[in-house]
């Protein structure tokens, strides 16, 4: 028990905004409104490394309870602890977390190299990353003289991200730090955040309301909705999961970790396995489970994340011999749901992951498809999660 | 020589008094001008309303109310004489406490402003790295409000040096004590000195002149590198 609090991030946090004389008794700067007596409640476990994202509607409650964790925000019920520190009751500043605002919120009289000063001067312990190792994490080397309103909105996030990691914080705390990023800066910034939960040691919990970074980034998912947690786990297990709303909609898709078998440089495409044991080479790995995607860079056993759209998965029962298609894989329904009367979405587990198809209840019956059955998968379209592309 | 002794004791005094009153308003009102720029409470305006009464009243009405405060049959007046053993009227602390008063608003004004524009949003991020109230006081509200905190020090010390109904009221015209400028100034007038008036009047213009010019040109200064 007592190890298991050392590994765990261990939240539980309650918060209410009560409302009196039709004003808002506490204002949160959040950029969003909250609704009148809206009121938080969530115990969870977070893993104690990788990311884990924090994922609900605008207003759920996401940034509030990010700001409780931080001590920005002073909940009723804050039992809050992080490797083993109870942190809950401390003022903001013994916390030793660090923060990542929506708005960079860079020092406006500070160069980039003051800001990354102001944040190293004060580091909470010499065991964080050093100043020099931060600049080329975050590729910010060439920025270090500039004033911020001399910086774009990527490389202010950029910026902010090093300062708060300089401050050698006990986990890392982002609040959206890419909704006020134009969509050209964002993959620069989600491949640094990559990378970053390669090199760091401590947790990464990343609040966001875009599926897309989500899926790219995190390994445990905390879904919220009003204030309450709707559910929370690996990622890979909650986006396959048909009892949630959230893998109900037209663009739903399922997430897998794949490996590379090996590159295809005269049709310019790389192997990829669904299996993971690659011990057993490439005898052992059925040409059922493989999946082709636009040559990569990478070598062979690197994992890589693929997103595969419920919509560009079709079901047929034989192997389908005169097909365009390349990625046909062999699976064991495990699951249907009926949505909306006149579609279904299909789970099906390949080699011990999940792919959802979303079909019509026509194709359904006519096919009778039914838990335990066998079926060849058809993938029109493979999504990347990670940068790797040539 | 166009100025007597009691001249320079008299411009002596006025920077002295001048410089005190600056210093003691730069601490009383930084933390009293923040508190208004915050709070949204109705007892707020109350404030508000009365450091800026200063501007609007006669100086020769807060004159008097301080005289009947320092009386030592007030309470004021009364706990002062016993904590120092002397009386506030016609001394030079005297002066202090009611230019204190008198340029208030001057220093609390510039500043209250000066904070409303400040970004409070960066003092959350500093505490999220580990900056107390005093280094976030020191490393952002002062540095991003400098241009506050000159005009409070400069307009604060500027009106300092040209008070003249407070003190007359307070002071009397002791040299050495409260004889200030202005009064001095009065003084010369009075005896029909007009050759010295001038030079009294004379300073005291150029003197505000120059550092209203100091001011505003540091202002403008600022404001060009920002729009360039």
């Amino acid at each position: 028990m007592a190890v298991d609090k050392e590994k765990k991030i261990q939240l539980v946090v309650e918060h209410s905004f009560v409302q009196k004389d039709g004003v808002q008794k506490r204002c949160v700067q959040t950029g969003s409104t909250q609704e009148a007596d809206f009121s938080l409640a969530i115990k969870t476990q977070l893993p104690s490394k990788g990311i884990t994202a924090i994922y609900g509607p605008s207003g759920c409650g996401k940034t509030t309870l990010l700001r409780c964790i931080v001590g920005l925000e002073q909940p009723t019920i804050s039992r809050i602890n992080i490797g083993g520190h109870d942190i809950g009751g401390l003022p903001v500043k013994q916390r030793q977390l660090g923060y990542v605002f929506q708005e960079n919120r860079l020092f406006p009289h500070l160069s980039v190299g003051g800001n990354l000063d102001f944040a190293h001067n004060r580091r909470f312990s010499n065991n964080g990353p050093s100043k020099g190792q931060v600049i080329d994490w975050l590729g910010i080397d060439g920025l270090l003289d500039r004033k911020p309103d001399q910086l774009s909105g990527g490389q202010k996030q950029r910026v902010a991200i090093a300062r708060s990691l300089l401050t050698a914080p006990r986990c890392l705390l982002l609040d959206e730090p890419l909704a006020g990023v134009d969509s050209k800066a964002r993959n620069p910034i989600l491949k640094h955040l990559e990378d970053l939960a390669k090199n760091l040691n401590i947790p990464m919990v990343y609040v966001s309301h875009n599926l897309d970074e989500i899926t790219r980034l995190a390994d445990h998912l905390v879904i919220m909705n009003e204030g309450r947690l709707v559910v929370g786990g690996p990622l890979l297990d909650i986006l396959s999961r048909l009892d949630l709303d959230v893998n109900r909609q037209e663009n739903s898709a399922a997430v897998l970790n794949t490996t590379i078998v090996k590159h295809d440089n005269y049709y310019g495409l790389t192997q990829l396995s669904l299996g993971v044991d690659l011990n057993l080479g490439n005898a052992g790995l059925s040409d059922k489970a493989q999946l082709f995607v636009g040559r990569l860079y990478g070598d062979y056993g690197d994992v890589v994340r693929v997103r595969i759209p419920c919509r560009d998965v079709s079901i047929t029962l034989e192997r389908p011999s005169q097909s365009s298609i390349l990625n046909i894989l062999f699976g064991v329904i495990t699951d249907i749901e009926l949505v909306d009367g006149s579609r279904a979405i299909v789970k099906t587990e390949v080699l011990g992951q999940s792919i959802l198809a979303r079909i019509t209840r026509k194709s359904m019956e006519y096919l009778v498809l039914e838990k335990g059955k066998s079926v060849y998968l058809q993938i029109k379209t493979v999504a990347l999660l990670s940068e790797t592309l040539v | 020589m166009n100025l007597l002794t009691s001249d320079i004791t008299a411009l002596w005094l006025t920077l002295q008094l001048a410089a005190v009153t600056t210093v003691i308003l730069m601490v009383v009102g930084a933390p009293l001008a923040w508190w208004l720029s915050r709070s949204t409470s109705r007892f707020a305006s109350v404030v508000e309303a009365t450091v800026a009464l200063p501007l609007i009243l006669p100086p020769t009405v807060i004159g008097f109310y301080l005289l009947i405060a320092f009386s030592p049959d007030n309470f004021f007046g009364g706990n002062w004489l016993a904590l120092t053993g002397h009386s506030l009227a016609f001394t030079f602390s005297g002066l202090v406490v009611g230019s204190v008063i008198y340029s208030l608003p001057f220093v609390v004004q510039p500043l209250q402003t000066g904070f409303q524009h400040f970004d409070h949003k960066l003092l959350e991020a500093a505490e999220t790295m580990g900056a107390g109230i005093l280094d976030r006081f020191f490393n952002l509200i002062i540095p991003l409000t400098r241009r506050a905190f000159a005009t409070a020090a400069l307009l604060g010390f500027a009106h300092t040096m040209g008070e003249f109904g407070v003190v007359l009221m307070i002071g009397g015209n002791i040299p050495g004590e409260t004889q200030v400028l202005s009064i001095a100034l009065y003084d010369h007038v009075e005896a029909l000195d007009y050759h010295r008036a001038h030079w009294l009047a004379g300073g005291l213009l150029v003197f505000s002149f120059v550092l209203l010019i100091l001011l505003y040109g540091f202002n403008r200064h600022k404001l060009t590198n920002r729009v360039g």
